[in-house]
């Protein structure tokens, strides 16, 4: 068989199946869009669809246009809920990434070349740790060890001498600051594990040249560990901010968003409104004004991240 | 050998002692960095052994000496009476079986798209990818009531499969997205040459790229596992017997039924604490690279 003759032969084939197969790798996504449209697509439509309605849940809904919105607008514990989420999210995405960008260089500059990888091995599991850890069994930990009289964190107080320690989760000053100290225990791991990863990425020249012309550590930290994970540090501030407005379980576990309404959440207000007050109309509301900004989030990680690297 | 900086590195210039594990020397600073770096560790640890401590420790011993103090004996009462209250057993079976499935289904469904997305590259790829990013990102709120009414029409409220059909759906959308960035760089000349010789999709999904991202796909189902394992929201709406529960919902809505006393309370969170930290020492090195994986490529 000449040479000629396999190759027009192959490039008639190949022709062929690009013709077919672009066709045929479309039946492929049809259980993926089917599930997502009964299980995602339609919920959503009938949430937005109920936030014009008034209804509670069973009898006939009634059409009100934008009421629900405009109380929304007016009603003092919606905002008061996303301030509560603001300060949520510096404990869940600010503090954890400054935490995480220190403890990961003190690891992998420190721990990992000084002292070797059992060490490493064994502080990254650590801080790990809360991260595997069903929310709910950590809430209900930390209730215990918030406990005003027999907790862990008042009975270590009470032993340096502070008489009269705070009723942690009890208070409406300290109920916050409470769960956002859980928060940060809670979400350390995740920035560690991502940053220490990235610091293996970096090129260990700039480290050396950096080191070689004088530069001490923080110096060297500043200017290239910092500048070289601008990516991780873009990614994990977003991922965190989503996870952060999105809280719900220790809200609900550890204070049902008191005392009086000083822990409330807009996620642990739409639950309030659909299955407690079952005004299900406001609460879609309030569901919908978070997908939305949500969405908006999302939005701008897809695009962040296939200017980084997704190459389809 | 340990990370591919030391190797690189430490073996080259800075390290004058090549034999084990090529460390650097240490100084005064090194060992002041380490100290506080495990002091941290310990600080994070504090709260799970707390909860180990407390958890076999009698009441009346709580009583007198506090959190704190170890246990002057082990006492496993509290932990047995908290096991059988909340029949732990059952809770444990059904958190199992939605996992699995979960990890199983949704890893399916998200391998079918992605092969389409990352291999097939249809036409609109983008979009669709765009569309499962926003479905991941939604709030659980923003489903949760029409789910409730759905299930209910379906017959599925109250079962834990309505929980495996709703959290395949809603993992596949982030498994997508993962397998097909991970697709769309696989060896173009692999491809070619399979298409060449005239293979079908069907085969090329089969025989070619299936085995190769096998990993990755075991990666993405323990993550799902772990995942589907700490859901709340969606099973306290939708599992209203406790016969159907799950391990951290059972934990989240029993929290002050059955532990009103605080060696009780700890029980409850060590029985909850230990299947994660069992399924964590199994699957570490997944776990822990697997994080990784929706950052950056």
């Amino acid at each position: 068989m000449s040479t000629v003759e396999v190759v027009s032969e192959r490039q008639k084939r190949k022709n062929r199946s690009r013709r077919d197969s672009r066709a045929s790798y479309y039946w492929y996504t049809i259980p993926g869009i089917l599930a997502f449209v009964a299980v995602i697509g339609y919920p959503l439509f009938q949430n937005v669809k109920t936030s014009f309605y008034k209804w509670n849940g069973y009898g006939t809904p009634r059409y009100i246009g934008w009421k629900n919105y405009v109380d929304l607008f007016h009603d003092a514990t919606f905002w008061a809920s996303f301030a509560h989420a603001a300060e949520f999210i510096a404990a869940m995405s600010l503090v954890p990434t400054v935490l995480g960008l220190l403890f990961g260089a003190l690891i992998f500059d420190f721990v990992s070349p000084y002292f070797g990888q059992g060490w490493t091995t064994f502080v990254r599991a650590s801080l790990f740790m809360p991260q595997i850890i069903p929310i709910t069994v950590i809430s209900i930990l930390w209730n215990w060890l918030l406990s005003p009289n027999t907790g862990v964190f008042n009975t270590v107080l009470k032993s340096v001498g502070i008489h009269n320690p705070p009723n942690w989760l009890g208070n409406s000053h300290t109920a916050v600051l409470s769960i956002s100290i859980m928060l940060v225990w809670i979400q350390i791991g995740y920035t560690v594990t991502i940053f220490v990863t990235g610091m293996g990425r970096i090129d260990p020249a700039l480290h050396e040249a950096a080191s070689l012309d004088g530069a001490n550590w923080w110096q060297r930290f500043r200017v290239i560990t910092l500048s070289q994970l601008a990516p991780e540090i873009s990614i994990v501030i977003l991922t965190t901010a989503v996870a952060a407005i999105k809280i719900f379980a220790p809200v609900q576990i550890m204070t049902g968003g008191g005392p009086g309404t000083s822990t409330y959440v807009p996620a642990f207000f739409s639950y309030f409104n659909f299955f407690t007050t079952q005004k299900v109309g406001y609460g879609s509301a309030i569901a919908t004004v978070l997908m939305v900004i949500l969405s908006v989030l999302a939005v701008a990680m897809f695009r962040f991240q296939n200017r980084k690297g997704v190459d389809l | 050998m340990s990370n591919p900086v030391e190797s690189a590195i430490g073996r080259k210039i800075w390290s004058p002692n090549r034999g084990k594990q090529n460390l650097k020397r240490r100084g005064v600073s090194s060992w002041l960095v380490f100290a506080t770096v495990i002091l941290i560790s310990l600080v994070w640890l504090f709260p799970l052994w707390m909860a180990l401590v407390n958890a076999i420790k009698t009441p009346l011993d709580f009583l007198h000496h506090g959190p704190l103090a170890l246990p002057r004996h082990i006492f496993l009462k509290s932990i047995q009476a908290f096991w059988t209250d909340v029949n732990f057993p059952q809770k444990l079976l059904n958190s199992f079986i939605v996992s699995f499935f979960v990890a199983l289904f949704g890893v399916a469904i998200s391998f079918l798209s992605a092969f389409a997305i990352g291999i097939g590259r249809i036409r609109g790829r983008y979009f669709v990818l765009g569309l499962f990013m926003v479905a991941f990102t939604v709030p659980q709120e923003s489903l949760v009531f029409p789910l409730y009414h759905l299930s209910q029409q379906v017959h599925l409220y109250n079962s834990v499969w309505v929980l495996v059909v709703i959290f395949s759906v809603i993992y596949s959308a982030f498994g997508t997205y993962m397998l097909s960035v991970v697709l769309g760089s696989f060896p173009t000349e692999i491809l070619e040459a399979a298409k060449v010789d005239g293979a079908s999709p069907r085969r090329i999904l089969w025989n070619i790229v299936l085995p190769i991202v096998r990993p990755t796909m075991f990666a993405l189902g323990t993550f799902f596992f772990v995942w589907v394992w700490n859901e709340y929201l969606i099973p306290l709406v939708l599992l209203a017997d406790n016969a159907n529960q799950t391990v951290s919902l059972s934990l989240g809505v029993t929290s002050g039924q059955y532990t009103s006393d605080p060696t009780t309370q700890a029980a409850a969170a060590l029985l909850g604490i230990i299947p994660s930290v069992i399924f964590y020492l199994i699957f570490q090195r997944t776990l822990s690279r697997g994080v990784t994986l929706g950052a950056v490529k």
